[in-house]
């Protein structure tokens, strides 16, 4: 956490209410978002209890594991949540538009131009929190794997055929998450605390209620008591008013509603399967109201995070976006469409570790968005630049003189000038140090010549964007009087060096790798 | 444990006692001298643990209920897999113990598993537990089994009885046998999980040593990082039992608690030097829950929260995950305007500003307003110079 964003907690502890921590929306929104809040069962890993999801706020609909132990019932469950979520993904594939670029011939080494295909627009799930992006990617985990009655050995649980391909799409989408700046799947509560600060600490504000009730307090409560309360506030039965979004239910939740519930509706089925002919149509009846009971009592529990979550995305949407947030967007429909056509490619699913080289891949690209991400916000919003102004990366001031010289040591004199520009702020603007302009119609790089702390001025030797001729163009320098921002570092990031291909991994590093990584992972025990 | 202050604690478990009231003594579980680690500079949890007060019942009494609670499911689940690691004479347990301990296959020498009393007073059971462990360390050839016994741990004068789910003898040594239900996914567990299982296995193995030394007759070894060589005395790598992937069948991980162990050992004897905090106290300061006939509370909440009040704690946001007193705390954190209640990095980021109201002045104030601290007016001019850049982004006249 950096001053500034302490700064913002500090104020928001003032007064109560959400502050701002940023002038403009950084991540991207969808038109048409699928909102989707997962609960887990207890004590099981990855156990799915029930899913509430759609793109309707109006109109959300429920799914439930009515016994999370009975590993059939579990299986019914995902393949109708596959069913319902996969269209959804499945709609965005067919739209495309054509991409040229091209592509290196492996065996000549030749640059050939190719025309590829980019989906016009790619899904977006929005969950309420990150505890629900781990729920998925552990769901995705235990099911990309299942075989299915195609496949040409089904083994002894065959699963419903969309089982595994929900697994993949969720791996996929969970994967993707973990890239900076992607906007595929977000948690609300990171969205909401990347905008806003408010006046309790981070683990706090992972509990989604608590979060938004610094942003829309009941009228006579400061934000700290609406959190507090919707944090801890419960009926007369001992449950929680605002029960948190998990994905794992409140232990008296568990203990008081949702056992009893299970229990009863177990007990119908025994006794439905027990039944006489004769009794069997009321039998059916009550395993019948027993599963519509417990679809209303896990309905009561995740109504509220629903709200909540379509409210955050109220307030999101009210921020205007990003001037670069449509060029990410850009690389997570690429995401999109290379997950499509793997697919459609017939290409085997994930892997349970990736090789070496993809991993080092992966690594290289967090780390490549995190840098691009960071600049990114920085052009787009004067508060994310004021972050790295505060920490001496960046400066902005006036600038009071312009001094033309000129470098005569080549052939042609070039335009060399400098620029005095006056600062309130202290950056680590030693001599010689590079510069970069914000806001130059051409990238635009200087060279520190001198700078006085005590004056507030730095100095700066324009070296590049400013044309080819003796005289810079008209425009490429700023006249005495015009703000300038400089950042000292780089506003493009640069790209990493190339990894090798799989086959050529080195030893060092496991080795190519071997020929069939997926016999041992299909075999995978389930009961 | 600090033995030389035994002679102490006569009056010291007295006076702890009174402290509690007539309510029972909360014993102290390996789970909670395993959270004692999270928050060590907590005199607050520290005072109330070592005098076994009920901290869940203060926290309801005092109006702010601690959320805890463990979800049946979670407890089924837990109970499920490590019935099913005991099924037919511990038939999938073993299997982890061969790869791991080196047990040998079933040729030859059998494991034995001593009937440990498991129905009878934790007292007896303790005392069992030391005459099974004595015997089994007795003969290196042996390969005994302890399913879930009973020890004893020495905490603050008073003692605590433990219950390790299972502890495997052999060569005169012991190995602690964590069963836990979370999974080994794909090789690698959820280390948080991990953490806390270890830090709760190193409980175990401290109990061990000091079972270890009374069984020898000499003084248990006070250094942390030197560990005895008796007969029975612990290995201080545990084996760690969990589901693999997704599946009820068993997988084991050995577990070095070394540092855990000495965290563990820091953090107890620590609390034998309770006494100075108790001396702290006004006179007549008790956390007694004054329960009626029915067992209800009757205690007034304010005098309890002044009670509780008179030792200070040392509230950060983790505390509302590990101790049940968190959310008072945290209220008195806001009252008092702290800025602990925004998590332990601010603080660092503060230096000595220790209230959101100095901190807002010293952002807001004009230059040279600082005090004579050189290092609060460092810490002020970086506010100063933070809120100018703010409120230029926000567009707001800086106030």
């Amino acid at each position: 956490m950096s001053l500034l964003s302490t700064l913002a907690r500090l104020q928001a502890v003032r007064s109560g209410r959400a502050e701002p921590l940023a002038t403009v929306r950084h991540r991207h929104l969808s038109e048409r978002p699928m909102v989707v809040v997962p609960l887990a069962a207890a004590g099981e890993a990855g156990a799915p209890l029930a899913v509430m999801l759609g793109t309707d706020r109006e109109a959300p609909r429920l799914h439930i594991v009515p016994q999370p132990l009975n590993r059939d019932q579990r299986f019914d469950f995902l393949a109708r949540f596959g069913a319902d979520l996969l269209p959804y993904l499945e709609s965005f594939a067919d739209e495309v538009e054509h991409v040229e670029g091209t592509e290196r011939d492996a065996g000549t080494g030749e640059r050939t131009p190719v025309v590829r295909e980019l989906c016009a627009d790619a899904p977006q799930l929005i969950v309420p929190n990150t505890g629900s992006v781990q729920h998925l990617a552990l769901i995705g985990r235990s099911t990309r794997f299942r075989r299915t009655a195609e496949d040409a050995d089904p083994g002894p649980y065959p699963a419903p055929t969309q089982v595994p391909l929900l697994g993949r799409w969720l791996t996929h989408l969970t994967d993707r998450a973990q890239v900076p700046g992607s906007s595929l799947l977000l948690p609300m509560t990171a969205l909401l605390s990347r905008h806003w600060a408010t006046g309790q600490s981070h683990l706090e504000d992972q509990h989604l209620a608590a979060l938004l009730a610094w942003h829309v307090p009941p009228a006579g409560l400061t934000g700290a008591e609406a959190a507090e309360r919707a944090e801890s506030e419960r009926d007369a039965h001992g449950q929680l008013v605002r029960p948190s979004a998990g994905p794992a239910t409140d232990p008296k939740f568990d203990e008081l509603v949702l056992a009893p519930a299970i229990a009863r509706h177990d007990a119908a089925l025994a006794a439905a399967r027990a039944a006489a002919p004769a009794d069997a149509a009321r039998a059916e009846l009550l395993v019948k109201r027993a599963a519509e009971q417990l679809h209303g009592v896990l309905e009561q529990v995740l109504l509220p995070t629903w709200a909540d979550v379509w409210q955050g995305l109220d307030l999101l949407r009210a921020l205007p976006e990003g001037g670069h947030v449509a060029e990410r967007w850009e690389g997570d429909r690429w995401s999109f469409t290379g997950h499509r056509d793997r697919l459609a490619a017939g290409e085997p699913p994930q892997p349970k570790q990736d090789d070496a080289v993809t991993a080092a891949r992966k690594l290289a690209q967090r780390e490549r968005e995190q840098v691009r991400l960071e600049v990114q916000e920085a052009l787009d919003d004067p508060l994310a630049m004021a972050e790295h102004r505060l920490a001496g990366e960046a400066f902005a001031g006036e600038v009071v003189a312009v001094v033309p010289e000129y470098d005569t040591s080549g052939r042609s004199a070039k335009p060399r000038p400098l620029l005095v520009v006056h600062t309130a702020d202290r950056p680590h603007a030693d001599a010689g140090r590079e510069v970069h302009r914000v806001g130059a119609a051409t990238p635009q790089r200087g060279v520190v010549a001198g700078f006085d702390p005590d004056g507030g001025t730095v100095t700066v030797r324009v070296v590049s964007g400013m044309g080819r001729r003796k005289e810079p163009e008209p425009g490429s320098l700023p006249e005495v009087g015009e703000r300038v921002v400089f950042t000292l570092f780089e506003l493009t990031p640069r790209q990493s060096a190339p990894l090798p291909d799989p086959e050529d991994t080195p030893w060092t590093h496991g080795g190519p790798p071997g020929a069939a990584p997926m016999s041992a992972s299909s075999t995978e025990e389930w009961e | 444990m600090n033995v030389s202050l035994l002679g102490q604690s006569e009056p010291l478990a007295q006076r702890l006692s009174e402290l509690r009231g007539r309510a029972p003594q909360r014993s102290l579980d390996a789970r909670a001298l395993a959270a004692l680690a999270a928050n060590p500079g907590c005199r607050r949890r520290s005072l109330l643990d070592a005098a076994g007060v009920d901290k869940g019942a203060v926290a309801r009494q005092l109006g702010r209920p601690a959320p805890f609670g463990q979800s049946p499911f979670a407890l089924a689940r837990g109970n499920v897999f490590e019935a099913r690691l005991k099924d037919d004479g511990y038939a999938a347990l073993l299997e982890p113990l061969r790869r791991h301990l080196g047990l040998p296959e079933e040729s030859g020498t059998a494991l034995a598993v001593p009937d440990l009393l498991r129905r009878s007073s934790p007292a007896v059971r303790a005392e069992r537990t030391r005459e099974a462990l004595a015997e089994a360390a007795a003969d290196p050839s042996l390969w005994t089994l302890l399913d879930h016994p009973m020890l004893r741990l020495t905490v603050a004068g008073s003692p605590a009885h433990l219950e390790p789910d299972a502890v495997l003898v052999h060569g005169g040594r012991c190995t602690v046998v964590e069963i836990k239900s979370f999974p080994v996914l794909d090789g690698s567990a959820d280390p948080a999980k991990v953490g806390a299982a270890a830090r709760q296995a190193a409980v175990y193995v401290l109990a061990l040593q000091e079972t270890a030394a009374a069984l020898a007759g000499v003084p248990a070894e006070s250094d942390p990082y030197r560990a005895q060589e008796l007969p029975g005395s612990p290995s201080t790598t545990v084996l760690l039992v969990c589901p693999k992937d997704f599946s009820n069948r068993p997988t084991a991980a050995a577990v070095d608690v070394r540092r855990e162990l000495a965290t563990t050992r820091r953090q107890l004897s620590r609390m034998t030097g309770i006494g100075q905090l108790v001396a702290a106290l006004p006179e007549g300061t008790s956390f007694d829950l004054v329960p009626d006939e029915g067992g209800a509370p009757t205690r007034p909440a304010e005098e309890l929260a002044a009670a509780v009040g008179s030792v200070p704690a040392a509230y950060s946001p983790d505390c509302l995950s590990t101790c049940e007193l968190g959310f008072h705390c945290r209220a008195q954190a806001r009252c008092s305007d702290a800025v602990d209640q925004l998590g332990r990095g601010v603080r660092g980021e503060l230096g000595s500003i220790r209230t959101v109201g100095a901190a807002l002045a010293a952002a807001h104030a004009g230059p040279g307003d600082g005090t004579a601290d050189a290092e609060a007016d460092e810490a002020s001019a970086r506010l100063r110079y933070a809120a100018a850049l703010r409120a230029e982004a926000l567009g707001r006249a800086a106030r």
